[in-house]
């Protein structure tokens, strides 16, 4: 991305090369680690990350869309950049993910205001060029003078079908002539995992030595940090609703579908139990074969075939198969398999 | 399928790719897809490359396949196993069988068959003779059948044309050989797709997991302003169609569901039932996987002995005698089919356990079905 304006370089941080940036800044990583004048900018760095990893946005000294003064793009660009050098030496996945997703829902809010300013003449936007960069999708505007734009349906369904909430389903959305209509919200919504992935691989990719001077402490600081975020769960010996559905319809001898088996073979697999363990469970199926069970549970494994190791369908493909008997202990999982380990 | 039925259909499908293998144009870009076949009372042989047209008509001279497949998607190698055969795209296939319309006149040509003592009875959930559950379901497929399945096809079509931009010419529809169709979408955006993203189409054509909130009927405090109007694109405007009547009867109709107080739920429900109506009945599995190998236009279709044939004219069509190509030759058979069923133009049956003299393409038809064999 080339000729940044001061605006965009604080709104969007994560498009500068850090280490090129820097040093055209004329600074070196170890004069930040030992310069007092430059520690608020490693504080401010710090700040950012541990907002970031609490899930309290971070307060951005951009007003209105535009950077307030001289001082506040240095700060912006610094203390993103050296977040970025602060993760990769702490090498804390948690604390990447969480700041990555943060910087992206930051960069999201910019991303919208900048579209809903566009005129409809703009179309070497620099938002449009960042989320064609990021996700290879072409927003248009509409003629009409109103928040609204449209991108391929194609496109739309490789970003959206990662969503589960149900207005982002394709049938709830306005479709017409191969495109789908969305607002500025929704535009720079549908691009947040881009977004993140790019900032977690500049953090991942960007080239640091084991330890630079100075940044020691902060850098073990953040690691106990981390440890706070541990999740707690909880182990149930119960099968989800729709397994002892399957599992019920069997004992009866009624004819379980294929859909159905699928879902019953690989949900145990997933858990964990052997193939010995699993192929009983078809004895009483109307057009039981011992072989053909056995070559199929092999097949789901991968034993045989292709290799392919099917996993268990979602719940949203159990739903669509009429598999699905959701209870309220189903609340928060999106795959059979979370129903054993459920976060507490 | 026994030793004697066995020769006579396959001699018959053999005649059939010997006379008519110009039905069978190798598909578009062959060299990049897998073929499969299946022989009688065989299993299933995939990963096969055909080159050209003369490698697929040898295939059928020698194997006289009962079905012969060949792939929506295009690989680099697609004679290797399915992890090596490095996938590029697949075009967009779709499935609308009549068996699936939940039609009332199936129950009149549907029989079971039961897999213990072999017992052909009317429709129901055990054998009369032996009481056995274990039962095969056959199903001869009537007019409303394939005019009903055509309708579904035509809904079919304006989505993908109008809402999805497809072009018309990359749209072709083919009668399946049995009971259906068959729609075959090329060179489209949409070949990159994966299985998910297609099954988020699937649902777009069925109708599926759709809100109120699409339609601007909103939980909490409803407002009229906020309503899609009738002449909207897409289901926007085809469903409001459904719901509302007409445009002249929407104002009253919102007035109507916002002054409710369940006004949510009952509009949630209209479009629930309205999935079966306006939601185009196709066959999810078909449609988001992206390896299938699907059945090769121009082939026979061995649960009727008909040919996958392409539909120019869908309106038209007449599977029971422009996909029936087996000749006429007299064949003495036991048929043992209690519905009555018209192959080109000519009724036959039903047939208590008979010794009947009929036309090869009919005998074969029974056989194919189950529902006869040779005496």
């Amino acid at each position: 991305m080339k000729n940044l304006g001061q605006d965009e370089m604080a709104k969007y941080p994560f498009l500068a090369d850090a280490g090129q940036y820097l040093k055209d800044q004329g600074f070196t990583l170890e004069q930040f680690g030992s310069d007092p004048d430059l520690k608020l900018f490693v504080d401010k760095a710090i700040h950012r990350i541990r907002s970031a990893a609490k899930g309290i946005p971070y307060k951005s000294d951009i007003m209105d869309n535009e950077i307030r003064d001289d001082a506040t793009l240095p700060k912006e660009v610094f203390s993103f950049l050296l977040a970025v050098i602060l993760l990769k030496l702490t090498g804390i996945n948690t604390l990447i993910r969480r700041f990555s997703l943060a910087e992206a829902r930051r960069a999201e809010e910019y991303l919208q205001k900048d579209l809903k300013k566009m005129s409809d003449e703009d179309k070497d936007e620099l938002a449009i060029k960042i989320i064609y960069d990021l996700s290879s999708i072409t927003v248009k505007k509409t003629d009409k003078n109103e928040d609204k734009f449209f991108i391929p349906v194609s496109d739309y369904l490789v970003h959206s079908v990662h969503f589960h909430e149900k207005e982002w389903k394709l049938i709830n959305r306005h479709v017409e002539k191969g495109n789908v209509f969305l607002t500025s919200h929704q535009v720079a919504r549908l691009v947040r995992s881009e977004l993140s992935s790019f900032i977690s691989k500049k953090i991942f990719s960007v080239n640091t030595p084991s330890m630079i001077i100075g940044f020691q402490k902060p850098v073990e600081e953040l690691a106990s940090f981390a440890k706070i975020f541990s999740v707690p769960t909880m182990v149930s010996t119960e099968y989800p609703p729709c397994i002892k559905h399957a599992i019920e319809v069997l004992e009866k001898g009624e004819n379980l579908s294929h859909s159905g088996r699928f879902l019953l073979g690989t949900y145990l697999m997933g858990v964990g139990k052997p193939i010995d363990q699993i192929a009983p469970l078809f004895k009483n199926a109307p057009d039981y074969n011992e072989k053909i069970t056995m070559y199929q549970l092999n097949h789901l494994k991968g034993s045989s075939g292709s290799g392919t190791k099917y996993k268990c369908p979602s719940c949203e493909r159990v739903k669509s198969k009429d598999l699905c008997f959701a209870t309220s202990d189903c609340d928060g999982i999106i795959n059979p398999i979370q129903f054993k380990k459920k976060r507490v | 399928m026994l030793e004697q039925d066995l020769q006579l259909v396959e001699t018959a499908f053999k005649k059939y790719y010997f006379d008519h293998f110009d039905l069978l144009p190798i598909p578009e870009r062959a060299l990049e897809r897998e073929f499969g076949y299946q022989k009688f009372n065989g299993g299933m042989n995939r990963h096969i490359s055909i080159k050209s047209n003369e490698e697929l008509r040898l295939m059928l001279i020698t194997n006289i396949p009962s079905d012969v497949y060949c792939s929506n998607g295009y690989y680099s190698f697609p004679n290797l196993p399915m992890s090596e055969k490095d996938w590029k795209e697949a075009d967009l296939i779709f499935d609308i069988d009549a068996k699936d319309l939940n039609l009332d006149c199936r129950q009149e040509h549907t029989c079971i068959k039961c897999l213990a003592c072999g017992k052909i009875s009317s429709l129901q959930l055990t054998c009369t003779s032996c009481k056995s559950t274990k039962i095969e379901i056959k199903s001869l497929t009537c007019k409303n059948c394939i005019s009903r399945a055509k309708q579904e096809v035509f809904k079919l079509r304006e989505i993908l044309e109008e809402d999805l931009a497809i072009k018309k010419e990359n749209i072709q529809i083919y009668f399946s050989g049995n009971e259906g169709f068959h729609i075959h979408v090329t060179n489209s955006l949409y070949q990159q797709l994966g299985s998910r993203e297609r099954n988020e189409l699937v649902d777009y054509i069925m109708f599926r997991g759709v809100m109120p909130e699409t339609f601007g009927m909103k939980k909490y405090k409803p407002e009229r302003s906020s309503f899609v109007n009738i002449d909207d694109k897409g289901w926007r405007g085809r469903a409001s169609k459904h719901i509302f009547g007409s445009k002249s009867k929407r104002s009253k109709a919102i007035t109507e569901i916002i002054s409710e107080p369940d006004g949510y739920t009952i509009f949630q429900n209209k479009l629930e039932n309205l999935k079966d109506v306006i939601g185009v009945k196709i066959d999810p599995n078909v449609t988001i996987d992206i390896h299938r190998i699907f059945r090769l236009p121009g082939s026979l279709n061995s649960k009727s002995g008909m040919s996958k044939i392409l539909c120019e004219n869908l309106e038209k069509i007449n599977p029971f005698s422009d996909a029936c190509f087996i000749d006429d030759e007299k064949t003495d058979i036991l048929a043992n089919c209690p519905i009555e069923f018209t192959l080109k133009n000519e009724k036959f049956g039903p047939y208590n356990n008979e010794k009947v003299t009929l036309p090869k393409y009919a005998a074969i038809y029974l056989i194919c079905k189950g529902l006869g064999n040779i005496t």
